[in-house]
């Protein structure tokens, strides 16, 4: 099974929902978190994303949508 | 020679072997370069550096790759000057600027990527690939040429003419057709998908550590001692810490007596997750869509952020935040000074650089060092506004009346 590795970087008030429960729910993607760091009004974390590309490609774009920066873990790629 | 003793995990401290990869298969924490400080110590000395060549790979002890295979197109070794004109006008009697426009194709990238290509010979890749919106596409193309490899440079397609033609004459350009988001996400894939040497992506342990040079020259240049102040263009944070970690390396190696250089961050308004966050007091970066004239340091989701943050809290350093019509003042200035035409990353520099005397961040007798990355010939678009010229007729007296008759009043 495909995954990707992936960054979400969360506002105040999308860390107080269930973002990541309802991506694994509403999409078939296995969701692993292995690093975060989450305070008081903000916060990320970094997760594998198991599933098959296309809906991967799915979830991350509804996760887009309620607001949550996706990146790659290398940060943006296109440099100056 | 290459002293490396592993790729080391900058969050758990798990050490992995020297292969193309970048992240920790643990935590996902950024790998980096993990020298034999002991062997190193015993090999290297100021007359051994300055007996080799007039490049970045004099200190090829402290580098990844070996010498012998350098992909070497004549990174490094760009002037220190003194810059006494600029520092009257500031109020700083002690004022450098490292003038990186002096690099082989024009910018800073050339070091990083001199050393990503010569590791990726090493690994045996017969591809190098970046995505670029200017330095990083020159720097690559024209290294990989050198090389002789297979070279891939992926451009957004509607970047400016001069940009997309100095890459391109090097012969491997690919134009995409896409925004800044595309491209990065296409990229990305790429690095998963194809088993290339992509610099910034599965060589950027080692590609970034070429920047590290930059720290040593502004040593060995100053008299083998380290300034009180360096002030840095910020995009992913690489240069920032690998300029902290060049001059810190050379301290504990003895090379200089110390370093306590405070680490200055400058970003433009339109692009400043970097400086934002010190300013905020806080330690990660939030990601912002970049939207500012300063496209080299245009990197919403920097990499090394949160490192680069830390630097500057611990060594009472600074982030800056400049407004974006500050910018061409301050490539203005600089070339009115000093008689050096940068790109708009320096004017974000010499504006930086301009706030922090007039805060008293720097007082007037602090040694202090300039970083100017890249050439004012790539970004002409960004001073068109701000330079004035001035047409007479061909006629000694249309001359007079102009010319002479305005510098009378
Ligand atoms: C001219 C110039 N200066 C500075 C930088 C900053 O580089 P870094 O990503 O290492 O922070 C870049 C990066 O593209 C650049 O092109
Ligand atoms: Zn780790």
């Amino acid at each position: 099974m495909p995954f990707r590795r992936v960054k979400f970087t969360m506002n105040t008030e999308l860390i107080q929902s269930p973002v990541i429960y309802e991506l694994g729910h509403k999409f078939e993607i296995v969701t692993n978190i292995r690093r975060a760091e989450i305070d008081a009004d903000s916060g990320w974390v970094i997760l594998e994303l198991e599933g098959a590309l296309d809906e991967i490609e799915r979830g991350l774009t509804w996760v887009t949508e309620q607001g949550c920066d996706v990146s790659s873990l290398e940060g943006d790629i296109l440099a100056g | 020679m290459p002293n490396v003793q592993s790729l080391r995990c900058k969050e758990c401290g798990r050490d992995f072997p020297q292969e193309p990869i970048y992240v920790c298969d643990f935590c996902f924490g950024p790998l980096e370069v993990n020298y034999d400080y002991d062997a190193i110590v015993k090999n290297i000395s100021r007359e051994s550096i300055q007996d080799g060549p007039l490049t970045i790979w004099r200190y090829d002890e402290l580098l990844p790759a070996s010498r012998d295979n350098a992909v070497n197109i004549g990174a490094g070794m760009t002037p220190l000057l003194r810059a006494d004109n600029l520092g009257k006008e500031l109020g700083l009697n002690n004022l450098w600027i490292k003038n990186d426009a002096a690099n082989p194709t024009h910018s800073f990238k050339d070091r990083v990527v001199s050393v990503a290509s010569t590791k990726a010979v090493e690994f045996d890749f017969d591809t190098i690939a970046c995505a670029s919106t200017g330095n990083l596409a020159g720097a690559t193309a024209a290294h990989g040429s050198k090389a002789g490899m297979n070279t891939m440079v992926f451009i957004p397609a509607n970047l400016e003419r001069g940009k997309v033609l100095g890459a391109a004459v090097f012969g491997s350009v690919v134009l995409v057709n896409g925004n800044y988001d595309d491209v990065n996400r296409l990229c990305s894939e790429l690095g998963d998908d194809r088993r290339w040497a992509f610099v910034n992506i599965n060589m950027r342990p080692y590609y970034s550590e070429g920047s590290k040079s930059i720290g040593y020259e502004i040593a060995e240049q100053l008299g083998w001692r380290a300034p009180e102040h360096v002030i840095v263009p910020v995009a992913s944070g690489s240069l920032f810490t690998k300029v902290y970690k060049g001059l810190n390396e050379f301290a504990q190696l003895g090379i200089i007596d110390s370093a306590n250089t405070k680490m200055h961050i400058a970003q433009p308004f339109g692009c400043s997750p970097v400086a934002t966050a010190f300013v905020e007091g806080q330690s990660h970066p939030k990601p912002v869509v970049p939207d500012t004239i300063a496209k080299s340091l245009a990197i919403g989701s920097p990499a090394d952020g949160y490192y680069s943050v830390g630097i500057a809290n611990k060594t009472g350093g600074s982030g800056t935040v400049v407004p974006e019509n500050e910018i061409a003042e301050g490539m203005k200035l600089l070339a009115e000074t000093e008689g050096i035409f940068t790109e708009t990353a320096g004017g974000v520099v010499i504006s930086t650089l301009h706030r922090l005397a007039r805060e008293g961040m720097i007082g007037p007798d602090e040694e202090t060092v300039a970083l100017i990355t890249g050439t004012g010939l790539k970004t002409l678009e960004a001073i068109e506004m701000a330079v004035e010229t001035r047409t007479i007729e061909p006629t000694i007296r249309s001359f007079d009346e102009v010319v002479m008759g305005a510098a009378l009043q």
